[in-house]
């Protein structure tokens, strides 16, 4: 019982990292149509800033505010310098954010060195919470709420605000939002800049489960671009519910079967593509 | 000027008469990269689908041919084309997933499928002998001929790239070549002289399959040893990058960029640690000042250079 019920926490921390990664990713997706492929190493990075901070004895609140603030310069800097000169051409960006990920493994291990850096949980969320009999490590229930409140702003951002009314025209169509006067240069980087601060805060929290290590990119890459692809593009819903899907898919299926763990993780996105090739809740987009 | 293609593989055949074994192994390796980097090429170049996955193919075969070698004990008659066989078949599986989307969705599709295709020889321990890798290869022996000296194997693998580049140059050439073509660079009106643009896409996903899969055989005879390193997304770069840098859809283009990658990888990493870092920059660079590669630039100051002597 307590084994099934830490699983489950597992699988819900996990799908709550994997929102933060890849809605960060669908975000830039829906509006810019660049696959960004550096999103893994934002990832990264943010945990390595994070363990860097936290290990000079700041805490895990400074922790994550400098890492969320250095990924989502980091992230602007890309789009300014880099994706920006290479016009709408979508194959050259990816190519470009590619290149610019293996950069980014590799310069990781000169500054951060090949051994994984453990991050410490804060102390007060060490200690399991215990709960009808069972105990539940703490820290992976605060992972969860954070990433629930995140989801919820990240809603009333896109449906509430004068930004979020930007975007989702500009998601819906670009030409027409330029049109109207919405300012799509100033709109591209405040997005790349969301979407990657999404990803370093992802970085930051997934620390104390992962710990920050080289090759941590390519683990979670292929799992943002898997959510997405089950999710659909241009729906936060469908993003949040895939996360979880495969939160859950993937700690179960390394729980049960180690073995056939991705293979498990790919079943659900053949079996979704074959009836839904926008994915569940995609919309086709101009 | 007609049989140049004639001259150039005699004078390669020349090559290990007046190489060290150093270079002759260099020029096996850069022959192995070519037959991957021209399959690549039938599906980025000609018909405009960028793929991230493509070494999952090399993988597959080189491990499928060193699997069956090892723990079932059959001999290389059996295991090539099995390993062929088995590669077509992913290619066909994985090819009817990934093209259920186009352009961006096609690419995360090649590059999802190959992280689990990689996932997995890194996990399924019982089978691929996880991070050890399959070791103990031995190269095949056709004929009496024994690949095992530097020499032969370079002859041998040039004997295969020939073919494997004759045939899908007629693949190239032939009216099917053509209509993939028309499906890169209009879809919707193939679409509607009643082309079947999904199936002419799929048969040339399959067929890239199958020669990366050759490719993945010269690939394990070479090194006699095969790690899930092998099919990790570096590798589809590296392709990638040469079909790009050479020129995407042109013949000889992704040839030329195999060559460049393959003796840049071996020089620079006799000098520098980290070639990621320097493929990532070299990608970069191509991306942003060449994006139409080498030959096509190499044909336009050829050109220019005819034009200022008029």
């Amino acid at each position: 019982m307590q084994i099934w019920a830490i699983q489950t926490l597992n699988s819900l921390a996990l799908g709550g990292l994997l929102f933060m990664l890849s809605s960060g990713f669908a975000l830039i997706f829906g509006l810019m149509r660049i696959a960004n492929l550096t999103h893994g190493s934002l990832f990264m990075i943010g945990a390595y800033v994070a363990a860097t901070v936290v290990r000079a004895g700041y805490g895990m609140m400074l922790a994550a505010l400098a890492a969320t603030a250095a990924v989502a310069l980091l992230g602007g800097l890309v789009e300014r310098l880099i994706l920006r000169g290479l016009g709408a051409n979508a194959q050259r960006q990816v190519l470009a954010t590619l290149a610019l990920s293996f950069i980014a493994a590799d310069v990781c291990l000169v500054i951060w060195g090949g051994d994984p850096i453990p991050v410490e949980a804060p102390l007060i969320l060490r200690a399991p919470l215990r709960m009808l009999g069972l105990a539940f490590p703490t820290y992976r229930l605060v992972v969860l709420a954070i990433a629930v409140v995140v989801a919820l702003l990240l809603y009333l951002l896109i449906e509430r605000t004068r930004l979020g009314a930007m975007i989702r025209a500009g998601v819906d169509d670009m030409p027409m939002a330029r049109a109207a006067g919405i300012p799509a240069s100033r709109l591209f980087t405040t997005v790349f800049c969301i979407g990657a601060a999404l990803a370093g805060l992802g970085g930051t929290l997934g620390g104390p489960i992962f710990n920050a290590y080289p090759g941590l990119d390519a683990e979670m890459l292929p799992l943002a671009l898997i959510v997405v692809i089950l999710g659909g593009v241009g729906s936060l819903f469908g993003t949040f519910l895939a996360s979880f899907i495969i939160g859950f898919i993937y700690t179960f299926g390394n729980f049960l079967a180690p073995d056939l763990a991705y293979v498990i993780l790919f079943l659900p996105m053949v079996v979704v593509l074959a009836f839904r090739p926008l994915g569940l809740f995609g919309r086709s987009v101009a | 000027m007609k049989h140049w293609p004639l001259v150039a593989v005699l004078l390669l055949a020349l090559f290990p008469l007046v190489a060290g074994e150093y270079f002759v192994n260099l020029a096996s390796q850069v022959l192995i990269a070519v037959v991957f980097a021209s399959s690549l090429n039938l599906l980025v170049g000609h018909g405009g689908m960028t793929s991230l996955g493509h070494a999952s193919f090399l993988g597959i075969s080189a491990y499928v041919s060193a699997w069956l070698g090892l723990k079932m004990g059959l001999g290389h008659a059996f295991t090539a084309p099995a390993a062929l066989l088995v590669t077509t078949l992913v290619g066909m599986v994985f090819g009817w997933i990934s093209l259920r989307a186009t352009g961006l969705g096609f690419l995360m599709l090649t590059l999802a499928l190959s992280q689990v295709v990689w996932g997995l020889a890194y996990r399924l321990v019982s089978v691929t002998n996880g991070d050890n890798g399959l070791s103990g290869l031995t190269r095949p022996q056709p004929f009496g001929w024994d690949l095992d000296a530097s020499d032969n194997f370079y002859w041998f693998t040039l004997l295969v790239t020939c073919v494997a580049m004759f045939l899908m140059t007629r693949f190239i050439h032939s009216p099917f070549g053509a209509s993939l073509r028309g499906t890169r660079d209009q879809p919707r009106r193939m679409n509607a002289l009643g082309y079947n643009v999904w199936a002419i896409r799929w048969v040339t996903f399959v067929a890239s399959s199958f020669f990366a899969g050759v490719a993945g055989l010269l690939y394990v005879y070479f090194n006699k040893y095969i790690h899930p390193t092998a099919m990790g997304v570096p590798v589809s770069a590296e392709a990638l990058l040469s079909v790009i840098a050479g020129g995407a859809g042109t013949v000889y283009g992704p040839a030329l960029g195999a060559l460049l990658v393959v003796v840049l990888k071996n020089y620079a990493s006799a000098y520098i640690e980290r070639w990621n870092i320097l493929l990532g920059l070299v990608f970069l660079f191509i991306v942003i000042f060449m994006p139409a590669g080498l030959t096509p630039a190499l044909s336009a100051g050829v050109r220019w250079l005819r034009g200022k002597k008029q």
